[in-house]
């Protein structure tokens, strides 16, 4: 199956870990990604608060490419797939906003006539190419592996944007995942909460206060890992985790896994490959356990 | 319909008081609501179990309780929909505010929040000669605020109010934004500039993390999050920037309307105000320092995407304020 592909700027930027796993596992299974030329920022929300029409009008830009293309898109950031749903909802509502955003596309040759359906690797795993093909290539189950879900917001809300309606199973498409790579799920309170991120650099420590929460709540029920659809929740989880962990006055140490990453080492992919060394979390306690290194 | 309604139950009178789980079988008619089944528990099995209800027509804003863990009006949620393969739910106080016993909680904090954005009109200047005049179109705008019922289940689910008291909260700030967006408020523009000025501090509208908890809670569609964001932009409007929330989304703005993506490196620093703010830099310097010896520090030299100049067209056309007549010769973001 072929996708326009939209990677997000921090599967390229902050998480350069991230990028080349998703490459890897959808060659794996066979997902053609042709990257939608000239892609550029959803807004992630931010550009949003300031000046919303500016911001549809990028998002519309890159659905207007994917459906020259003539392929849908496939993502594999959270935020950016929650972004790029209400701004697609605000123009499906609203015929006079889609021409006004039509209007400054038209300049560059371009239309986006509405047809766009912008769409998670997770949700395609399940919606598109089937468990059965996933169970297929797993090859090193995460057997004895408890791992714990972290959707964050984006993916899970508004649910209108999301049409969980129509896909009930979206909401627990990760357990559904974790479970189909032979892993353990650790349900847990903070699984659907926010990770901090957004509010980093404007209030540290209550950023780190969420951290230091959702981490610690996973690890107390006994988590080995924990694995997100969303590369902006690794970077607070991962990346912040020492901090959050100091404010928390507490050791944590909880590996966080990329979605990609942790089908790729059930598919028995060389850590290495899938960049679990670029992690600032140690992941070698896992990957001990699960024999994938000595 | 029989359904097993497993409530967390909380009594400060026990001996040793604690929270604990009590489940109840009930029979209910097809189309009952938790609230039905609920008061069919406190009638018929247990006299003890207390909740607040009203109206049971989502008007009161009495019976906003957890229902399967998400907060939501008791009356308003058709059992039939929540239920979960074994016909059960479970089903909690709010969260955030303080349980005083079973499902009812004290609303002082939401109280307290609601009265600290001074929930009143306070237009500035001479006032007319005659009545105030207000248009049509943003008294309709309004309506979607005023539709707020005060029935705090926005508040039981804010992930920062979880983490830090202090926040104003969803249901306060979408009061506020009810009064700044009411052209009768602030000065002859309307525009509320105290009112901005004192929501743009510490524990006002940038401490939002726009995680949607409350759009998904609100029963009324209020939308508390996006009143919030219409603040942030009325905020920058009138020059309350000297803030990080304020300068992040700027800066934010800008590095994709210059290079058509996120430049990560510089961001966070322009976001708390530049390289001279000493103390951010050596608070970023561990952090820094543990993702350049893991091999992932963000690239230096940040790429323009293909076809920039299109991506710098609209923002000169969409935000020219911000892009400045200088984009892309003199970017800020190289």
């Amino acid at each position: 199956m072929k996708y326009a592909f939209f990677p997000g700027c921090v599967s390229q930027g902050a998480a350069p870990e991230l990028y080349p796993a998703a490459k890897l596992i959808c060659e794996r299974i066979g997902i053609e990604l042709d990257e939608i030329p000239g892609w550029t920022c959803t807004g992630a929300g931010v550009m949003q608060e300031k000046n919303q029409f500016f911001a549809d009008t990028l998002n519309a830009r890159n659905f207007a490419k994917a459906e020259q293309m003539g392929l849908p898109i496939l993502t594999i950031c959270s935020t950016c797939q929650g972004v790029m749903s209400q701004a697609n909802k605000r123009m499906a509502k609203d015929s006079d906003y889609l021409a006004e955003i039509n209007y400054h596309l038209a300049e560059e040759g371009l239309e986006y006539k509405g047809t766009a359906e912008p769409k998670h690797l997770l949700w395609i795993l399940i919606e598109d190419i089937g468990l059965d093909k996933v169970t297929e290539l797993v090859t090193r189950p995460l057997a004895g592996i408890r791992m714990a879900p972290f959707y964050g917001c984006y993916i899970v809300r508004p649910t209108e944007a999301l049409d969980i309606e129509e896909h009930p199973e979206r909401q627990t498409s990760l357990e559904t995942l974790i479970e189909t790579l032979g892993a353990t799920v650790v349900d847990f309170e903070g699984k659907t909460r926010c990770c901090g991120f957004p509010i980093l650099t404007i209030n540290e420590k209550n950023s780190m206060a969420m951290v230091g929460k959702h981490t610690s709540e996973a690890k107390d029920l006994g988590a080995d890992a924990m694995v997100t659809p969303c590369p902006l929740c690794h970077l607070n989880l991962d990346g912040y985790q020492p901090k959050a962990s100091a404010q928390l006055k507490r050791k944590v140490d909880l590996p966080i896994l990329h979605l990609p990453q942790a089908i790729g080492l059930a598919m028995g992919i060389d850590p290495k490959d899938l960049g679990l060394q670029k992690h600032i979390m140690s992941t070698q306690p896992l990957t001990v356990k699960l024999g994938a290194r000595r | 319909m029989d359904v097993t309604i497993k409530i967390r139950r909380y009594d400060p009178e026990a001996e040793q008081p604690g929270s604990y789980w009590e489940e109840f079988a009930v029979s209910v008619a097809d189309n009952a609501t938790v609230l039905d089944a609920l008061i069919k528990i406190r009638e018929e099995m247990d006299g003890t179990l207390t909740l607040r209800c009203s109206c049971r027509s989502a008007i009161c804003g009495s019976c906003a309780m957890r229902i399967n863990g998400h907060a939501g009006l008791a009356c308003k949620t058709p059992l039939a929909l929540v239920v979960d393969e074994n016909n059960a739910i479970t089903v909690e106080p709010a969260g955030v505010m303080r349980v005083i016993k079973d499902l009812a909680v004290d609303f002082e904090m939401f109280w307290d929040k609601i009265r600290a954005v001074e929930p009143y009109l306070q237009p500035a200047g001479v006032e007319p000669e005659g009545e105030y005049i207000a248009s049509n179109e943003s008294m309709l705008h309004l309506s979607g605020v005023t539709a707020c019922i005060m029935c705090g289940a926005c508040v039981s689910d804010c992930t920062v109010l979880e983490v830090d008291p202090t926040f104003l909260g969803p249901a306060a700030l979408a009061k506020a934004y009810r009064f700044t967006a009411d052209p009768r408020d602030g000065n002859r523009e309307g525009v509320s500039r105290d009112r901005l000025r004192s929501l743009s501090e510490e524990t006002g509208m940038w401490d939002c993390t726009r995680c949607n908890e409350c759009v998904q809670a609100c029963p009324k569609g209020v939308a508390p999050m996006d009143r919030i964001m219409a603040l942030r932009e009325q905020a920058v409007e009138a020059g309350f920037t000297n803030n990080n929330g304020a300068r992040h989304t700027n800066a934010f703005t800008e590095s994709v309307g210059h290079s058509g993506r996120l430049d990560e490196l510089r961001l966070p620093i322009k976001s708390v105000g530049g390289v001279t703010n000493v103390g951010a830099m050596l608070s970023y310097a561990p952090v820094g320092w543990r993702a350049l010896t893991h091999g992932k520090m963000p690239p230096i030299r940040h790429k323009n995407v293909e076809n920039v100049e299109q991506v710098r067209r609209l923002f000169r056309k969409l935000d020219p304020d911000l892009a400045g007549p200088q984009i892309g010769r003199n970017s800020p973001f190289g």
